[in-house]
């Protein structure tokens, strides 16, 4: 170590000056960046080779992140918090805010999650998107996605998060409504961006409180100083991070964005609307842990929105038949799971980001292979007009099958390891708090087993139903299995989805490894189940998930069209439990009648009173205007009348006085 | 003889001068009549001046007869060329300057 720095006082973890290879961690970000770059300005002319360098800077900038994760496992436990100051970015009086980042386990954890499972989407994109004449566009999108996303995750204040969170809301904006000619993706796209705004207004309204106390934004003073904060203010500070935590995440009650932005190329959906982009909100609840800590009623919130997304995920995720809307209600449902755990504070700030790498890892390979289903069926969505395709394309189902497995949380895979312990910790909060969420994280795992298998059921097995189908261009379909750019990254993320949890669990390796982000996992002993009761109570929820399936969907004969009437909860899970409906009368009418309000006070109001006073003015200078009639006699009258006056007025004074 | 006498006289020249202007339409008329106010107007002056056994009064007097010489001359000026483009010498048909 070079020159140590101390910046936060002795009761925090010391935070280091970064030195030696830390130093150089602004690669990471100049990487993807000088990518961007170069196929924003090279334009057409990079054509011929601009997939090829997106994948380059995001493959170096990966290796380059491994270099800095040995690098800091090489250091001792205390010295792994470390600060690179790069500039002073807006030195305003006494706004100072410096452009930094900062390197520690958490963010190094993301940073090889980004660019890793980044990697390999690149790599499937440059097949999935061969077919695209602007595949440039598409990687110049992506590169600057990869680098808005490690800013957010490695910047060392909250000003710099806001920055890269506002890079990743542009990205995602341009990627979900990159199909521009379907008016459905300029939709989505609109709303995707619309609906972050909300979020994003209650994170740059919690940086203000956080500058208005505190005179700082970094990570470093903030957390040191926060618990000089007054309660209120921490609550107030909480919530409205986890307001921007929904916006960002899919949460509710803003989780409506995250399936319409399917309208986006798949390799999106898998990279930003799964993996990394929707955690962001996981991300800055888990970094803001020291505020978390010290407000339980902030905590129990981010539990309630997480209990109630993953139950909302999973009830309409049963319902769709779009393939990709199954998995992105799916992931609403996975990100509730993580918000849970956050929520639980100490018990499950590691939980829920191992959840979140296990789950990036599973949910883009079943993305990539959605994808690779719809690249084979003429970029078909619809599960009915599947069927059958397990022999058509049999590593798209293999890898797609062991994603399916560790998402259901079958045994020894990943999500047995990441999501199990998510529900025992919440379990374990004891009381009523316990039973109610504990139990419907467990619900939501047998909903999601049961949706999941139906998906797969649909898909792979049963009746090819798509052989008496044509096309939307009228041809046959004529199902394949995807070239070798596209099943290299599926299989790597196959192997990853099943060996991940227990690579990261086993003897608590990354909880450890985090502790000094997160500070120590505990384990909360006071719950009403023990952990055997609670994995074997969510494995026979599971089970009798895929059973259901199995009789409802794999049994019977698949409609080709999605059958009609049918019972109210299905209408209601149809309707996505009238989320849209939900915002549209909470907040877009109530906001249209204010709009209304205004612009009618405006109109009778304020231009009323400027309108009025001036129609005085001039209705009673039109009438005064008529006593100059041009007869010379009236006017004599009125000077001898005014003479009179004037005269009677002066005798008046003379003889009254 | 008192002096009201004279005052009073005046006061009644000035009255029928004045319902002259305010109900005659010919311009001469009028013009007489306001010949005639002034006129008024000097036997007060006179009168006052022969109360007060001041000669301001009288001076006043020959003030006023000089500034209606020079306005008769102004004033039929300007009846004469309002005729000769009208036809007509009512004030009632110049009411042209008007709203």
């Amino acid at each position: 170590m070079g020159t140590l720095s101390m910046l936060g006082p002795a009761s925090e973890p010391s935070v280091f000056a970064a030195s030696g290879v830390a130093s150089t961690a602004w690669l990471l970000l100049a990487l993807p960046a000088f990518g961007a770059l170069v196929l924003f300005i090279g334009g057409r002319r990079t054509d011929g080779w601009g997939h090829l360098l997106g994948c380059a800077t995001i493959a170096l900038a990966f290796v380059w992140g491994v270099v800095e994760f040995f690098h800091s496992t090489g250091l001792p436990a205390g010295q792994r918090e470390q600060n690179l100051h790069l500039f002073s970015w807006i030195p305003v009086n006494a706004l100072q805010v410096d452009f930094g980042l900062r390197i520690d386990p958490l963010s190094l954890t993301f940073v090889l999650l980004i660019t890793g499972v980044g990697g390999l989407i690149h790599i499937y994109s440059i097949g999935y998107m061969s077919h695209d004449r602007d595949r440039r566009r598409f990687f110049a999108y992506l590169n600057l996605f990869v680098a808005s996303m490690l800013l957010l995750v490695l910047g060392n204040g909250f000003v710099t998060l806001y920055l890269g969170w506002e890079g990743v809301g542009l990205a995602s904006y341009l990627l979900i409504g990159w199909y521009s000619d379907r008016p459905s993706a300029a939709t989505a796209a609109k709303k995707a961006f619309l609906m972050n705004r909300v979020g994003d207004v209650g994170l740059a309204l919690a940086i203000f409180i956080l500058f208005a106390k505190l005179h700082t934004t970094q990570y470093t003073e903030v957390f040191a100083r926060a618990h000089t904060l007054s309660p209120g203010t921490l609550t107030a500070i909480a919530l409205l991070l986890l307001l921007g935590a929904c916006g960002k995440s899919g949460q509710f009650p803003l989780q409506s964005w995250l399936p319409d932005a399917m309208e986006g190329p798949t390799p999106v959906s898998a990279l930003i609307h799964a993996a990394t982009m929707v955690t962001a909100g996981v991300y800055l609840v888990a970094r803001a842990n020291p505020i978390y800590d010290l407000t339980s009623s902030g905590r129990l919130l981010v539990v309630i929105i997480g209990a109630i997304t993953l139950l909302l995920g999973a009830i309409v995720g049963c319902a769709y038949d779009d393939i990709k809307k199954v998995l992105a209600y799916s992931t609403v449902s996975q990100i509730g799971y993580m918000m849970l755990a956050v929520g639980l504070g100490p018990f499950g700030y590691a939980l829920a980001i191992v959840h979140l790498l296990s789950h990036g890892f599973f949910k883009a390979g079943l993305f990539l292979g959605a994808g690779s289903v719809m690249h084979a069926m003429d970029d078909e969505t619809d599960m009915r007009r599947f069927g059958g395709l397990f022999r058509r394309m049999p590593i798209t189902a293999v890898t797609f099958g062991l994603g399916y497995l560790a998402i259901i949380g079958f045994p020894f895979l990943s999500g047995f390891y990441s999501k199990d312990p998510i529900i025992e910790a919440a379990f374990a909060q004891g009381g009523w708090r316990g039973w109610v969420f504990g139990l419907a994280a467990a619900l939501a795992a047998g909903l999601t087993a049961f949706y999941m298998t139906r998906l797969v059921i649909m898909t792979f097995f049963g009746p090819a139903r798509w052989q008496e189908l044509k096309n939307t261009e009228g041809n046959d379909y004529h199902p394949h299995e995807a070239p070798a750019s596209m099943t290299v990254p599926m299989v790597i993320l196959a192997i990853g989805s099943v060996g991940i949890g227990a690579y990261l669990t086993i003897g608590n390796r990354l909880a450890n490894w985090l502790t000094p982000s997160l500070g120590t996992l505990q384990k909360a002993e006071n719950g009403p189940l023990s952990s055997i009761e609670v994995t074997i109570g969510t494995l026979v929820l599971a089970a009798i998930g895929v059973l259901v399936a199995i009789l409802v969907v794999g049994r019977r004969q698949v409609p080709v069209t999605r059958p009609e009437p049918v019972a109210w909860p299905v209408r209601a899970a149809r309707a996505d439990l009238y989320g849209n409906a939900l915002n549209e009368t909470l907040v877009a009418r109530p906001g249209q009648w204010l709009t209304g309000a205004l612009v009618f006070s405006d109109r009778k109001g304020v231009d009323g009173m400027v309108n009025g006073i001036a129609a005085l003015f001039g209705g009673s200078s039109g009438r005064l205007r008529r006593l100059q009639t041009g007869f010379v006699r009236s006017y004599a009258l009125s000077m001898l009348g005014g003479s009179i006056l004037l005269i009677a007025a002066l005798l008046l004074v003379r003889f009254s006085g | 003889m008192t002096p009201t006498y004279y005052l009073v006289l005046s006061a009644l020249l000035f009255a029928i001068g004045a319902v002259g202007v305010l109900v005659r339409r010919n311009a001469i008329v009028v013009f007489m009549c306001i010949e005639l106010m002034l006129n008024a107007v000097n036997l007060t002056l006179v009168t006052f001046a022969r109360i007060n056994g001041s000669l301001s009064g009288q001076v006043m007097a020959f003030f006023v007869m000089v500034v209606a010489a020079a306005e008769v001359v102004v004033g039929l000026a300007i009846i004469m060329s309002i005729f000769r483009t009208r036809r007509s010498a009512s004030v009632d048909d110049s009411n042209l300057l008007k709203y």
